[in-house]
């Protein structure tokens, strides 16, 4: 079969590019009359630099970053649409074995409970400062992340002030786990394989997941350069779709082994297939030997995960703002807004006739279970999308949320 | 000459390309040149060096980490931007290629800092071209050395002379369209599956 386009396409070596992986090395996107060529890269700056001068159409970024690219932020920046986003969860936050011991005498135990361990968290840090001892270092992959909104999202809803009650430095994924076991951080947010490293390695716990801090929430997309998706519409639909098939199969627990096998490859992350099965079973290893199953802890495809909703956009938005990233005013809000593309992901993949969200938005926080919810085709289920604290985000009422957590961070 | 000269940090894990972008900066004058091939402990070095350009490799996974660092640093006396105007496409496209990236603190004027870039450019393609020649001759010896065991064979199971042993490879190699090495690697792993050991 002659193929009609040509694409390339940047990826990191995590476990959740494997929507992309798989859509190019299982032959997804050559039924659709694509030739994907995939490149792995080092560094987000590499692909955010590779993205603004065209040697990448598209690539798998971090949820927030398209965001923080239109938006000036970030240094060779270039216009960058979100039609597509690559799963739902997958992260954890892992912390060293002397800080799980210091939460241990504060009352943290190995459920994942997002409230409880922050709370010990919270109680280990106060002691610590009253000792006069230095504050804890925390690291996440990209200041521009879901990881580090939502360690900072948690531990503020939990009484502690992430700018300055610890330490947040940017450590790049694979450097993880061996920076905590040397001591160079005392925990970190960052996607699977690289906690269960740490508790494989017997250097860390995992004290709470991303799927019970804000359930079904947000996390890599496929950022696509403006420039090119305007010119190439139909190349893009056709990518959207073959995306839509790999991640119908990546979803698919008959096949898991297959995958695991195919990102254990050299060319994408080169760690043993073994690795990889926490992130798709959901079972993990906390450390200590305590073992836990976790509901919906990495969602490729079900529950809507492919639908780039603009309130999760929206939400990083608010975060940005939180955190002194980027200022609330009315042209900021429109570029956050206007960069998750519903309506590319619906026009390419209407003639498959699946189910639809009808909506571009939603209230993130509402659904309290598993719902059945309006959308053009058969029987689209989302939720639960909770976050821990109970918080409702509603993209309607952004400027009062905004305001509300304000006065979160001035309560602590 | 350079008038009043730039500090510049070279940030290279491959300690022999920032060893020749060293060498280069140095004879277009800037005597204030620092290498660092690990990053641990950066932060502290910028703040002592305060280096008014920046210089890494793209294959630096840290780059990440010091794009924060530069953006919140209040060590450093000025905040970094990234170097490359985003006028110049062509001179973006260059570094991205060659492989390198470039920070420059900002204020700093384009035309004292282009002429660095493109040196470095222009070392980083040369340190590629020659690590592309190194791995073609040592393929090309290894090729050599195979092209020798699989005439020792011939020579030793067929009774042939070294000259009708080489002739013979070559007009298989020629027959079948393939190189003489990769007919030589075949004859080599189908004695060592046949056979006890060769010739050793």
């Amino acid at each position: 079969m002659s193929m009609r386009h040509q694409i390339t396409a940047g990826f990191m070596p995590l476990f959740d590019s494997a929507v992309l992986v798989a859509a190019g090395e299982l032959g997804f996107a050559a039924r659709e009359g694509i030739d994907l060529t995939l490149h792995r890269e080092t560094s987000w700056a590499n692909i955010r630099d590779r993205i603004a001068i065209g040697h990448f159409h598209l690539a798998h970024m971090l949820g927030p970053m398209p965001l923080a690219c239109n938006l000036g932020l970030t240094p060779l920046a270039s216009e960058t649409i979100v039609p597509f986003s690559l799963g739902l969860g997958g992260n954890c936050v892992t912390i060293s074995n002397a800080v799980w011991a210091g939460m241990a005498a504060h009352g943290a135990e190995p459920d994942l409970d997002p409230a409880r361990a922050g709370a010990a968290l919270g109680a280990l840090i106060r002691e610590r400062a009253a000792a006069g001892r230095d504050p804890l270092r925390f690291g996440v992959v990209h200041p521009h992340s879901g990881h580090n909104y939502e360690l900072r999202y948690w531990l503020a809803a939990c009484g502690v002030d992430p700018t300055r009650e610890i330490e947040i430095v940017i450590v790049p994924p694979p450097f993880m786990a061996d920076a905590l076991a040397a001591g160079r951080i005392d925990g970190y947010c960052v996607g699977e394989p690289w906690n269960s490293a740490s508790v494989a390695a017997g250097t860390g716990h995992i004290v709470t997941v991303k799927a019970q801090i804000w359930h079904n929430s947000p996390e890599k997309v496929i950022g696509v350069r403006k420039a090119w998706a305007d010119e190439n519409p139909e190349a893009l639909a056709a990518l959207l779709r073959a995306l839509h098939h790999s991640a119908r199969w990546c979803q698919h627990p008959g096949n898991h082994a297959e995958l695991a096998e195919v990102m254990a490859r050299p060319g994408f992350l080169g760690l043993p297939p073994a690795v990889q099965m926490p992130i798709l079973t959901g079972h993990l290893g906390l450390g200590g030997g305590a073992e836990l199953d976790i509901d919906d802890f990495f969602v490729p495809f079900d529950k809507a995960a492919n639908f780039p909703w603009k309130s999760h956009a929206l939400w990083f938005y608010t975060q940005m703002v939180r955190w002194g990233h980027v200022a609330h005013t009315p042209e900021n809000l429109a570029i956050a807004r206007d960069c998750y593309r519903p309506d590319l992901y619906r026009s390419a993949l209407k003639p498959l006739g699946v189910a639809l969200p009808g909506a571009n938005s939603k209230v993130e926080g509402a659904l309290r279970v598993a719902t059945a919810v309006g959308a053009t085709g058969a029987g689209l289920v989302l939720g639960p999308d909770g976050f821990f604290d109970g918080q409702i985000f509603d993209p309607d009422e952004i400027d009062a949320y905004i305001a509300g957590q304000k006065s979160v961070r001035a309560e602590v | 000459m350079v008038r009043s000269s730039l500090a510049v940090l070279v940030i290279d894990e491959n300690r022999i390309r920032a060893s020749i972008i060293e060498a280069g900066l140095r004879e277009a004058g800037h005597q204030r040149v620092t290498v660092i091939h690990d990053v641990a402990g950066i932060a502290r070095r910028i703040a002592e060096i305060e280096p008014d350009v920046i210089v890494i490799d793209l294959e630096n996974p840290n780059r990440d980490m010091l794009e924060n660092m530069f953006q919140l640093s209040r060590a450093v006396k000025r905040p970094i931007a990234m170097f490359v105007d985003r006028s110049d496409q062509a001179s973006i496209e260059a570094a991205v290629d060659a492989g390198v990236s470039a920070y420059v603190v900002d204020g700093l004027r384009q035309e004292r800092v282009k002429p660095i870039l493109d040196m470095a450019v222009s070392r980083f393609n040369a340190f590629s071209r020659m690590a592309r020649e190194l791995e073609e001759a040592r393929s090309e010896l290894e090729s050599r050395k195979v092209v020798d065991r699989a005439k020792r064979i011939l020579m030793k199971s067929r009774g042939l002379s070294e000259e009708a042993a080489y002739t013979l490879l070559r007009k298989t190699a020629m027959n079948q369209n393939r190189k003489i090495g990769d007919i030589a690697q075949s004859l080599v792993t189908a004695a060592g599956l046949l056979g006890p050991a060769e010739d050793e």
